[in-house]
Order: C-alpha cells, then structure tokens, then sequence
C-alpha cells in the first residue's frame, strides 16, 4: 500500500468539510474519486498534500505519517499535485516552468526529465521557449501535469483535470494518464463517470464529506443505481 | 535586433556615465553620484518587490546600517574605504537576516507592517543610543583615507569619488542581474506568480524569499556604505521610514519589471526633485501627482512604457 488516508476530518474554520475520509491505494493503481459539487473530493486531495491538513486522523505515505508536514516536505516525500485551477507561471516559458519544478531534484537520477518530456510530448517541446500563458487551456494543464512529474512523484494527485476542457482536449488528458499509470500511481477526481471509469481502475464515491460507496470500475459502471444515488445532477 | 540596439544604446550610457567629470561641472556630479547611489538602492528594493513580490517598508534600515557601519568603521579604525563596504554588507547583511527571518513567514500587508515595524525600531535605536551614534545629528566628521588594493586613489575629490561610486554600482547591479537571471530569480519569478505552486515542487518558499531578503539587505548596505561618504554624515534620516519609500517609489517609477527600471526611477526621482525644489518647496506634492499618473495609466513604469511604445513604433 502506498497510501493510507485514515479517518481524517478537514475543517473550514468551523464548517467541517471532511468528516472523516477513509481510502487506500495500491502502488501501482489508478484510482478516482468521485461526486457532486462540495462533496469534498479537491479538500481530500488538499488534504494529503497538507494546504488544508486535517484535523484529525492520519495519512500514511509509503509507510511514514505525512499529515501535518507542509505542503513542499510532502511533496519531496514523492507527491505530485496538480490542482484544480492548473495555472503555470506566466512570464515563464515552457521550459522555465519546468525547470522550477525540477530545481530540487538537480543531479539525481530522474525517470522524468525536463528535456525528455519536451522531446515525448511535442505540444510542449514545440513551444518550449513560448512564454506559458500563450498556451492553451488544455496545453497549460498538460505543463502542469509535466511540471508536477519533475519531483519523480510516486503517486501523483489530480484535481479534476478535465474541469473546463474541450472534448478533443478531454481526450488527450485521458491518453496522458494512461500513460503515465503505466509507470505510476494517480489518484484524481472527477464529476465525469464515463471519464473516470474509463482510466481509473478503481472509484470511491465521496458525499458530503465521507466515502459513501467504492467499487472497481467494471463494477461501478454496471450498478446504474449507484451512479444515480449519489452522482446523478437531476 | 532589439537587444542589440538596447545593449548599444546602454554601452553609449555607460560610456557618457564615464565621460562625465571631463564635461560636466561639480553640481551634475553630484546629482549623478546621489542617482547611482540611489538606484543601486532602489535596484536592491526591487529584488525582493518586482521579482519576489514582497512590499517592504522597512529597507532603509540596511541602507542606513550600512551607512552607519562605514562612518563608524572610519571613525574608529580608519580602515580602507573598500574594508568599509564590506563591514557595511556584512553588517546589513545580519540585520537583515534577522528582521527576514521574523518577516518572510507573513504575506503581503502583514509583512509590510512587521518590516516597517522593525525599520522603525531601527530608526529609533539609532535615534537614541547617543554614546555610538551621536542621535539625532549623526555620525559626521570622518575622513576618506585610502581606497584599498593599493589603489592612489583621491577619494576626497567628488570626480574620483563619483568614478569609484560608478565602478562599485556598475559590479553591484551586473551580480544583482546574474542573480536575476539565475535558477534562483527564475524561481523568485515563480514564488510572485503563486507561492503554492512553488511549494508543490518541493520547493521551500520561505528559504528562497529569506535569502532573497539577505541578498537586498546586503546590496542596500552597500549603497548605504556609499552615501555616508558622499554625504560626509550617517544620520538617522537615512533610517526613517520616508526613506524606506524612495526604493518602493523609484521602482515603480522607472518599473518594477524591468532591472534597470529603479535606476531610470532614480535617475528622474533625483532630477526632478532638484528641478521642482528650485521653483517650489512643495516638491512632495508635484512627486505625488506624476506617481499617481503612473499607478493610473502607466502600470509598467517609464522604462516599461517607453520599451512598449518603442516595439510599436518599430511596427
């Protein structure tokens, strides 16, 4: 088990956000959280990357207590996050912005690096010198993607990496995490089933702040009733 | 094309800057000398402002320990002019390791209040703790004596002294530039942009913007290790708070974006107030009405402006 995310409870001043989240992912896995509006899933992913800890309950990195460290201990601990609202650095060109990212691992051996990744996605190797907030939405999300793998992650998180993509976009985002979960583990969330379920091996169901139903996908993608009770919008 | 013709265009700068003392009289070396001196101050402000985006009100606490640890070092040790410096860097550079320290956990208005607190504590220390620094009237009566590196330099006379103020400006803003232009300004940028996304790289933001804040200290230090001298006191006002808002307002001024911005907005801040001051007392007020402009219709500052309006006329 890679993760290990025990009862915790995240609050917002006094609202309490989570109330009491339980999940575990395997190395290796591929895994979705899904729900409606407010459910929780971004606060979940804050959670394990300590911008909003929790206050109480733990969360187990490759064995070691991660909850209450700050964000930059966690995240060279082996931690990915690329969050919701996916922005770059503007007045840094593509390569600045991941070489930001890579600054820390300088010199060690990497499975990803700066320039091995403007050679495999052309998007960004063609744009390597553009300033980054010439790019697209979509092209924006995959630098983050990118830029998050520059710390060697061994289990990125994804906050709804779809969120205000175009089809066409969607599609090659889905592409990118099937690549990536090949040599990775990726716990991302979503409010799109078919999406989810389609790269995911795996799916937790988050209402008002708590798991309410987890199941493997096949599974999940069969039980209509699920789906209805609790993701449904009508 | 264009860096090539703004490169010619600051070597011809450079060169004029040189040339001064052999064409101009006394008066405009002075007002050149207080420009250099200032704008390597401002320069130093913007380090920690426009690149990292942390608005200090306290800065004049390293410019003027460093002016103070200069006339102090020349008081009672009559050390090398260029012994002085460093004793003035090092000086501003521990304060402002300390007052970093203390600062940099707090964002935006926050750290502006707690640096403007400790640069009024500064002020105040300096203000009365008259046995070391003579409180109100300063530090004055200190002579020149030799340069250092065995150079005959007279350094009494203001030509020599405005060509080693070039000098040490001209290696100053070229180290502060490198380090812009390094890993660690790229990641200064990025800590403006989103300091979060910094930290999601692993990245420990409060280290890079204290380090950032000891590097500005050390280069107001230095600028304040060249004022005392040119002056010929190291007195309190150097300290004040007002002080602390010549490098926030030459910087946006000249343009906080742009390196050589805060040394164009020392050039005008200085020119202008000698100009102004030779009609009307009320300087201030004319100050405050053409910086108002600038917040309003010219975000980018004078140089910011004159580059876009450069790149459009090219078109």
């Amino acid at each position: 088990m890679i993760l290990d995310v025990r009862n915790i409870q995240t609050f917002y001043g006094e609202s309490q956000a989570l109330q009491g989240v339980t999940l575990q992912l395997d190395e290796g896995e591929t895994v979705c959280i899904l729900g409606r509006n407010g459910a929780g899933k971004s606060t979940t992913l804050k959670s394990i990357m300590g911008l909003t800890p929790p206050r109480s309950g733990e969360v187990i990195f490759d064995g070691k207590p991660i909850h209450g460290l700050p964000a930059h201990k966690i995240a060279r601990a082996g931690i990915g996050y690329v969050p919701e609202d996916r922005r770059i650095f503007p007045g840094l060109t593509v390569r600045e912005n991941l070489d930001v990212a890579a600054y820390q691992r300088k010199g060690s051996a990497a499975r990803w690096t700066v320039d091995g990744i403007l050679d495999k996605y052309e998007m960004l190797g063609e744009r390597a010198d553009q300033d980054g907030a010439t790019l697209s939405g979509g092209q924006q999300q995959m630098l983050a993607v990118a830029r998050s793998l520059m710390i060697q992650p061994r289990l990125l998180l994804l906050d709804e990496p779809n969120e205000g993509l175009a089809p066409v976009i969607v599609q090659q985002i889905g592409e990118l995490i099937d690549d990536l979960s090949k040599t990775t583990t990726i716990l991302f969330t979503d409010q799109s089933v078919q999406f989810a379920l389609k790269h995911a091996r795996r799916a937790y169901i988050l209402e008002k702040g708590q798991v309410v139903h987890e199941a493997p996908s096949d599974e999940l993608r069969r039980d209509q009733a699920t789906q209805d009770r609790f993701l449904s919008v009508a | 094309m264009k860096t090539k013709i703004l490169m010619g265009l600051l070597a011809v700068v450079i060169a004029g800057l040189i040339a001064v003392p052999w064409i101009a009289s006394y008066f405009y070396i002075f007002i050149l000398t207080e420009i250099l001196i200032l704008g390597l101050f401002a320069a130093s402000f913007n380090l920690i402002f426009g690149y990292t985006g942390m608005l200090s009100f306290g800065h004049a606490a390293f410019f003027g320990i460093g002016s103070y640890a200069t006339a102090l070092v020349l008081i009672h040790l009559e050390w090398p002019f260029l012994a002085c410096l460093l004793v003035s860097m090092g000086a501003s550079a521990l304060l402002a390791l300390v007052i970093g320290f203390l600062s940099v956990r707090l964002n935006e208005v926050y750290f502006a209040m707690l640096t403007l607190a400790f640069g009024m504590m500064v002020f105040a220390i300096a203000y009365q703790w008259r046995s070391v620094t003579n409180g109100s009237d300063g530090l004055a009566g200190f002579t020149l004596g030799s340069f250092g590196l065995g150079l005959d330099l007279t350094l009494g006379n203001p030509a020599v002294y405005y060509h080693v103020v070039l000098a040490i400006v001209a290696i100053a803003a070229v180290v502060l530039y490198l380090i812009c232009r390094s890993s660690f300004g790229m990641i200064l940028k990025a800590i403006r942009q989103n300091p979060e996304r910094v930290s999601f790289a692993g990245l420990n933001v409060r280290t890079y913007r204290l380090v950032a804040f000891v590097i500005a200290g050390t280069f107001a230090g230095l600028a304040g290790g060249l004022i005392a001298p040119f002056l010929r006191v190291a007195s309190p006002e150097l300290l004040h708070w007002s002080m602390s808002a010549e490098p926030v307002l030459m910087a946006i001024l000249g343009g906080t974006g742009y390196f050589l911005g805060p040394f164009v907005g020392s050039a005008v801040f200085v020119l202008l107030e000698t100009w102004i001051t030779s009609y009307t007392e009320s300087w201030m007020l004319v100050l405050g009405i053409i910086l108002a402009m600038m917040v309003i219709f010219f975000r980018k500052g004078l140089l910011g402006t004159a580059l876009d309006w450069w790149t459009e006329v090219k078109k």
